[in-house]
């Protein structure tokens, strides 16, 4: 008693915990909805709390409602709130939260961009892995735009934990921002070869993920998934690459090729049956993408054959399943292989469980051939009867027509046949496959010329007893058919029995509860009969059938022309008032029955259904140009010129006539109302006027009350088995005919060699029932050959398609936060308008191929203008992420500005060489993914700076065309051409150089000089060397030092060694068990004429002073007479900017920081300044690595932070050529340092 | 790519659902009956391999569903995925919880299925697979565990006795309902390291 009491208080005291919901739900069944309203009110009470953990609390309860179906999105925000706690336990539940509700359409989305990125910095890796697993579930466009380069650099974070998340979560990046596919596919490629095996998994999954939409694209990295799959163990990593084959093979028979043996081999050796089922499946790939080329791979076929049987025949179910599944592919391609195994699918037909029933169906498909086919559809048929589940059903009937009509009717020999299967199958009930049928039934009697008159008497028996068809509600989806029975009766009426019954039989009462579309087809196709009826009679003088008729239509129209639905309502009328004209003729004996059939004349012929989409534009056309002056403002927006003539569908064009506009609408119902009055046999419309259209002509329609839970038999229908019989005693007498006259010739030409077929008839041997004419579908005349028709413009991966070979340009970069995106265009973007991933988004096909050429040649043009790419290396990438995205996008300077055609050529090595011994491989596989290295220009795994590189990529290059055509050594020498003229605008270093994106210096006014950060460090006859110095954020006593070599010589320069006199401050770092003076290996050699970059980590301790360090290299100059050792002194200048980083800062930030008073101050003018504001920002934010806070005017804040966290802040104001900086830094000296420094660079120009 | 993972009892109940596509409540409700629906009618000897594609997506995808006493493990995947792989998937995921909760039963996942969603995060992330290994798996999330319980502290404390006086009053205490064939091994699939 005394616990209660104490329980009750403590419950008044605590809220209600996750546990304490579900339980009061379990306890509450009866009033479930009443209860769970209150427990949403006491939560909206606790989300009013200023307690975190009161409303941590109450979003987990939230999360387990949201799954019960309770829409919880009211609660956003505060989800939002519980998100951004401190403490890991409420950050988690406040992910999860979002994660189950948050999508794109929610607003409060766009506030957590800044708690996420703090998230993913944070030094507690189950915050980062917890933020990008909620991420992975709501991330947006915006998000990705804005957290790319932050997930980026988490990529390379030093726990595999974070960096297995932060790739697996890039493929959704791509997918919301496919403008940084290009710009972090480098390093995702670096990951296939993470130590850790997780990391590597995930790599290999997004990939698989993005070549699986576009493979042609990921082909040049066969090579290297290759060496994964003969190398890793990890089953989950090769089921995927073994699937990632699989789309790779179509476009490249030759990988097909190589593979075929690894693959084999794994299938003899796995003991996983997940790995051996998707190794035959790339097998089967293979196979098909190799089977117009090798007819000599039976072998392999064979073994994929066998294995699949015993995948079906075991006992799991799941094995059968899928063996089924891929014998289904094998089919395509090698139909006599699997045709073999006929016996095993039939039997797989009888199979108790649905799905493998469905897969059996797929395989019959390709097994028919004329002579099966009646036989198969047979069993089928049988099948159906006894399918309980309509869907099973509806699949059955689908299959049935499929299997018909494959391949344009390819195997049907006897079409009255199929006719009365496709009757038969009208006796489903509740299907959904209507429409189906009745587009079976149009086009076998239009196309089929022979088969008219049966197929007309058929359909006259189904408009007869069309009461079966509507009878039931639940039967509704068939009454389709009544629609090709309508039409066909109509259109070739002169087939017809006797028009006058079928003619009643369409203008019966109870057709008016049919659909409005099949009414009309009622109504206009009575008229065709109508005309057929009189044409008839044509002769009879005072006709009374024809007169009959007149009448019988007169009585009946009127309910059409009273429907509710427009179409048959303005159809009926028509017909009405010609009738009653004709009706006029008549009692005048006039002959009529010519001119009415005139109105019909002329043949309908089939048009195939893409035919309006392929007329060609005429030359001189502009579908887009205005007819008139465009109408103003926001009209011409809601207008769609384009679309006229494209994109309508045909179904429009029945409506259009509906169009006209409500006046005349008005005056012609005006009309018919005074019509109608004037009209003896207009009956006005009534309570009882149903009746009263009934009264004429009813009573002698026999009315049946059936029971319709029995199939029927219609009565008057043939039955297909019939015609199975009949067609089997056809064979018969044609075979034993055909036996006769060979007999006779071989009688006649004795000796002579035999024929081949006596043995089972072959399928040329069975002649078609009738003589058919299967009259093929019109299209326009020069129609435009265009396979893309069924591309979805929708998809999300069509903007995934993008071209990864080609070399980075100045556009792929990521976006960096900064306070102002809008000054974030690159300098290609400015120049062209447009920017190059977007473009590309909205081409499709041929066009895309071209704009790449142009891409390619675009950027081929800013780099002779302007840039200087060099080869960011992984060590830089590692230390300063976050920099070398931004703008350091280098590339190595030996590499060719342009080698799309370099790496296609490399894929054709690895891929010519056919098996290659071991040892031969080993050579092949590092050279092709040096040449990736070299060729995709951006992070990729170089070796150490110690570490010799393995090949020279020249040499390698050189070797490799040799065995390559003519045309491919022209383009290797225009490559050469365009890399001296590269290189000669190296030699001038301010010549080339680059912009920072991130800075924004960038404005549509005017296109800023080049620049370049790289000076002279020193040069002699052989060598010049430029250099960089750059921080590094992530530890804040190092700085990398870039220098590139350029071998100005004829000779080779080889053995060059880099040593620098450490002084107490700056230290060389050398490798471990290096003495402290000893020099560093520049890891490559130099042909002439050539330049590469080295990098070299300085250890710093105070960054207060700049300094100078003395240094030297020697090399081996080697020419083909002699070789000399020579030696070259510099000095390098480690500046007070090399300390600092550009790093972005929002204003708000910057205020505080400015408010705080820890900044000490100083000043600085400068007199004469003669450029525009922007470009001396661009200046400033380029030399000295700042960033650009907020600009108003001719007034800039700017920002920068040193290695070691000092903030260094500056504003900048101009008048007339004065330029004054004030700025403010935690360390004057640096501060007095940096000042002078950009005093000097404004001095040089 | 997997575009859903539900978990529903023998009556259709949802114990825990995970769309990696967004719909609204309703529509995900929805889903839930009709797969429900599609899956139960189902014998226990047939494959399991469904095709509904009807629900999610396109024809591409596919139901891939294992059957576990009074629960149903149901992952709703594309082309892209190995169908014998993702039954062994769900096999590691009912080992995990296995592990995790010490003798699962349904009991567990209806109260703390907060706990199931962290464990299926270390699994899967936005419909990729993210880790098969189970020790690694187990590893992290007890390592997070380990986080929560610290942040907890003294201030948890009495949270916890409250709990534990609550828990007084239960009657059915959520232990011990084994679910009994959990440890049934995909046949002839050695487990994914």
């Amino acid at each position: 008693m005394a616990l209660k009491i104490v329980k009750g208080s403590i419950d008044r005291m605590f809220d209600k915990n996750l546990q304490d919901l579900v339980r009061g739900i379990r306890n509450h069944k009866e009033d479930e909805a009443k209860y769970i309203s209150t427990c949403i009110d006491e939560i909206k009470q606790e989300l009013k709390q200023d307690n975190i953990a009161v409303k941590a609390n109450a979003v987990c309860k939230l999360t387990y409602l949201q799954m019960l179906g309770y829409d919880v999105s009211w609660a956003a925000f505060n989800i939002v709130e519980v998100m951004s706690s401190s403490k890991f336990t409420y950050k988690r539940i406040g992910y999860l939260a979002a994660s189950q509700c948050f999508h794109e359409g929610t607003d409060v989305i766009m506030l957590t961009t800044n708690q996420i990125r703090k998230d993913l910095s944070s030094p507690n890796q189950y915050d980062t892995g917890v933020a990008l697993t909620g991420l992975s579930c709501f991330v947006t466009p915006d998000l990705a735009r804005d957290l790319a380069n932050d997930i980026m650099t988490l990529m390379s974070h030093t726990k595999p934990y974070i960096r297995k998340k932060a790739v697996l979560i890039m493929y959704k990046v791509f997918l919301k921002y496919p403008e940084s596919l290009r710009p972090a596919f480098p390093r995702l490629k670096e990951k296939l070869e993470d130590p850790d095996p997780g990391v590597q998994s995930a790599a290999v999954n997004v990939i698989c993920e993005l070549a699986r939409r576009n493979p042609k694209n990921y082909l040049s990295l066969a090579p290297l998934f290759f060496k994964l799959m003969t190398s890793s163990t990890n089953n989950w990593v090769l089921i995927k690459i073994i699937k990632l084959f699989g789309a790779l093979t179509p476009l490249e028979p030759r990988l097909g090729k190589k593979l075929i043996e690894p693959l084999t081999n794994l299938i003899h050796s796995t003991s996983a049956m997940s790995l051996l089922y998707e190794c035959v499946n790339t097998v089967i790939a293979v196979l098909i993408s190799l089977s117009s080329g090798m007819p000599n791979h039976s072998a392999s076929i064979q073994l994929c054959v066998q294995k699949l049987r015993i995948l079906i025949e075991d006992s799991d179910q799941n094995l059968k399943y899928l063996g089924l599944l891929a014998m289904s592919k094998i089919l395509k391609t090698h139909p006599k292989s699997v045709q073999s195994h006929k016996d095993l699918i039939l039997q797989c037909l009888d199979d108790k469980d649905e799905s493998i029933r469905l897969r059996a169906l797929d395989l019959l498909y390709g097994m028919v051939s004329k002579k099966n086919l009646m036989e198969i559809v047979k069993k089928l048929m049988l099948h159906v009867d006894k399918a309980e589940g309509t869907t099973y059903r509806d699949e059955l009937l689908t299959k049935i027509i499929d299997i018909c009509s494959q391949s344009n009717f390819q195997y049907i020999t006897n079409f009255e046949w199929y006719i009365s299967i496709l009757v038969e199958l009208t006796r489903l009930e509740g299907t959904r496959h209507g429409h189906l049928i009745a587009s079976q039934m149009l086009d076998v009697a239009i196309r089929v010329k022979a088969i008219r008159g049966f197929a007309v008497a058929q359909m006259a028996t189904l408009l007869d007893n069309a009461h079966l068809l509507t009878g039931n509600t639940q039967r509704n989806g068939i009454c389709e058919v009544l629609y090709a029975a309508a039409w066909i009766c109509g259109e070739f009426s002169e087939h017809l029995e006797d028009p006058m019954q079928t003619l009643e039989a369409m203008l019966r009462p109870k057709v008016a509860t049919l659909p409005g579309h099949i009414q009309a087809v009622y109504v206009q196709n009575a008229a065709k009969l109508f005309a057929t009826v009189l044409r008839k009679h044509d002769g009879e003088t005072e006709s009374q059938a024809a007169q009959e008729t007149s009448q019988l239509l007169i009585d009946r129209l009127p309910l059409f022309v009273q429907s509710a639905n427009l179409e048959v309502q303005e159809r009926a009328s028509c017909i009405l008032q010609l009738v009653k004209y004709i009706q006029k003729l008549q009692q005048k004996n006039v002959e009529v029955a010519e001119e009415v059939t005139a109105l019909f004349a002329g043949e309908l012929n089939p048009v195939a259904p893409k035919a309006q989409k392929k007329v060609p534009i005429p030359e001189g056309l502009d579908l887009d140009a205005w007819i008139n002056e465009p109408p103003s403002g926001s009209e011409s927006e809601d207008e769609k010129p384009k679309a006229v003539f494209a994109k309508e569908e045909p179904k429009h064009s029945r409506s259009r006539h509906t169009e006209v506009d409500e006046k005349e609408l008005a005056r012609r119902r005006e009309v018919r109302k005074q019509e109608q009055a004037s009209n003896p046999f207009y009956i006005k419309a009534s309570p009882s006027s149903q009746k009263v259209y009934d009264a004429p002509g009813v009573e002698h329609i026999p009315v049946v009350q059936i029971d319709l839970s029995v199939p029927l038999k219609v009565p008057g229908m043939p039955m297909s088995d019939q015609y199975l019989k009949l067609e089997e005693e056809r064979r018969q007498k044609e075979k034993a005919e055909r036996k006769k006259k060979e007999k006779k010739k071989k009688r006649e030409k004795r000796g002579k060699e035999r024929k081949a077929d006596s043995g089972p008839e072959s399928e040329e041997d069975i002649t078609p029932a009738h003589q058919v004419d299967i009259v093929t579908e019109e299209m326009p005349e020069n129609a435009l050959p265009s396979d893309d028709d069924d591309k979805d413009p929708n998809d999300p991966h069509k903007a995934l398609d993008i071209d990864l070979d080609k070399p980075l340009a100045d556009s792929d970069k990521l976006p960096v936060r900064t306070h102002r995106p809008e000054v974030l265009k690159s300098p290609a973007e400015d120049r062209d308008g447009e920017s190059v991933p977007q473009e590309t988004k909205k081409k499709s096909g041929k066009e895309k191929k071209k704009d790449k050429e142009k891409d390619r040649k675009r950027s081929k043009e800013e780099k002779k203008k302007k840039k200087k790419p060099k080869e960011v290396e992984e060590e830089l990438l590692e230390s300063q992420p976050e920099e070398a995205v931004q703008s350091e996008e280098t590339k190595e300077a030996a590499a060719p500005p342009t080698s799309t055609s370099a790496e296609a050529s490399d894929l054709d090595f690895w891929l010519s060489s056919a098996p290659v011994p071991p040892a031969a491989q080993e050579v092949t596989a590092p050279s092709s993914s040096a040449a990736a290295v070299d060729t995709s220009s951006a992070a990729a795994p170089e070796s150490e700076p110690d570490e010799p590189k393995d090949t020279e990529p020249e040499d390698t290059k050189s070797s490799k065309h040799k065995k390559k055509k003519q045309k491919k050594e022209k383009e290797e020498k225009e490559k050469k051409k365009k890399k001296r003229h590269h290189h000669h605008h190296q030699h001038h270093g301010d010549a080339g150089g680059e912009d920072s994106v991130q800075n924004g210096t960038v404005e549509e006014e005017e296109p800023l000089p080049p620049m370049s950060n790289y000076s002279l460090l020193a040069e002699n006859s052989y060598i010049k060397m430029v250099y960089d110095i750059q921080g590094n954020h992530q530890d804040e006593s190092k700085v990398v030092v870039s220098v590139i070599f350029e071998n100005k010589s004829d000779s080779f320069l080889k053995a060059m060694e880099f040593n620098v006199l450490d002084s107490l401050n700056s230290k060389l770092q050398r490798p471990e068990g290096a003495g402290a003076h000893d020099s560093l290996t520049v890891p490559f050699q130099l042909p002439p004429g050539v330049s590469n970059e080295a990098r070299f980590v300085f250890s710093v301790q105070s960054i207060v002073m700049p300094q100078k360090l003395k240094g030297t290299l020697t090399f081996i100059v080697k020419s083909d007479e002699s070789s000399t050792h020579e030696k070259l002194d510099f000095k390098l200048h480690f500046t007070c900017t090399s300390y600092l980083i550009t790093t972005p800062c929002y204003s708000d930030a910057y205020a505080k920081l400015l408010e705080s008073g820890d900044l000490k101050g100083s000043s600085l003018r400068l007199e004469g300044i003669n450029m525009p504001f922007h470009h001396l920002l661009a200046r400033i934010c380029f030399h000295h690595h700042f960033s650009v806070v907020e600009r108003i005017d001719s007034c800039a804040s700017m920002y920068s932070r040193s290695i070691q966290g000092h903030h260094v802040c500056l504003l900048v104001k101009t008048s007339d050529q004065t330029v004054s900086i004030d700025a403010k830094c935690d360390e004057p000296s640096l501060l007095g340092n940096v000042l002078d420094e950009i005093k000097q660079t404004f001095s040089k120009c | 790519m997997i575009k859903a993972i539900l978990i529903f009892n023998n009556h259709g109940k949802p114990r825990m659902s995970k769309f990696y596509e967004h719909y609204t409540e309703d529509t995900e409700q929805q889903i839930i009956r009709e797969t429900f629906h599609l899956v139960s009618k189902r014998d226990e000897n047939i494959c399991n391999f469904l095709e509904g594609g009807l629900l999610i997506g396109g024809s591409d995808n596919k139901l891939i569903y294992r059957h576990y006493a009074t629960l149903y493990f149901v992952f709703c995947v594309d082309s892209s995925e190995s169908e014998l792989g993702i039954l062994d998937l769900i096999q590691v995921f009912v080992e995990t919880l296995d592990k995790c909760f010490e003798n699962v039963c349904e009991l567990d996942l209806i109260f703390h299925v907060d706990k199931v969603h962290n464990i299926l995060a270390e699994m899967v992330m936005g419909g990729m697979v993210l880790e098969t290994n189970m020790s690694e798996i187990i590893t992290q999330v007890e390592a997070q565990g380990k986080m929560e319980k610290s942040e907890a502290g003294i201030a948890g404390a009495p949270a916890r006795a409250v709990s534990a006086v609550k828990n007084m009053n239960l009657p059915e205490m959520p232990k011990n309902i084994n679910i009994g064939d959990i440890s049934i091994k995909v046949p002839n699939l050695p487990s994914f390291k």
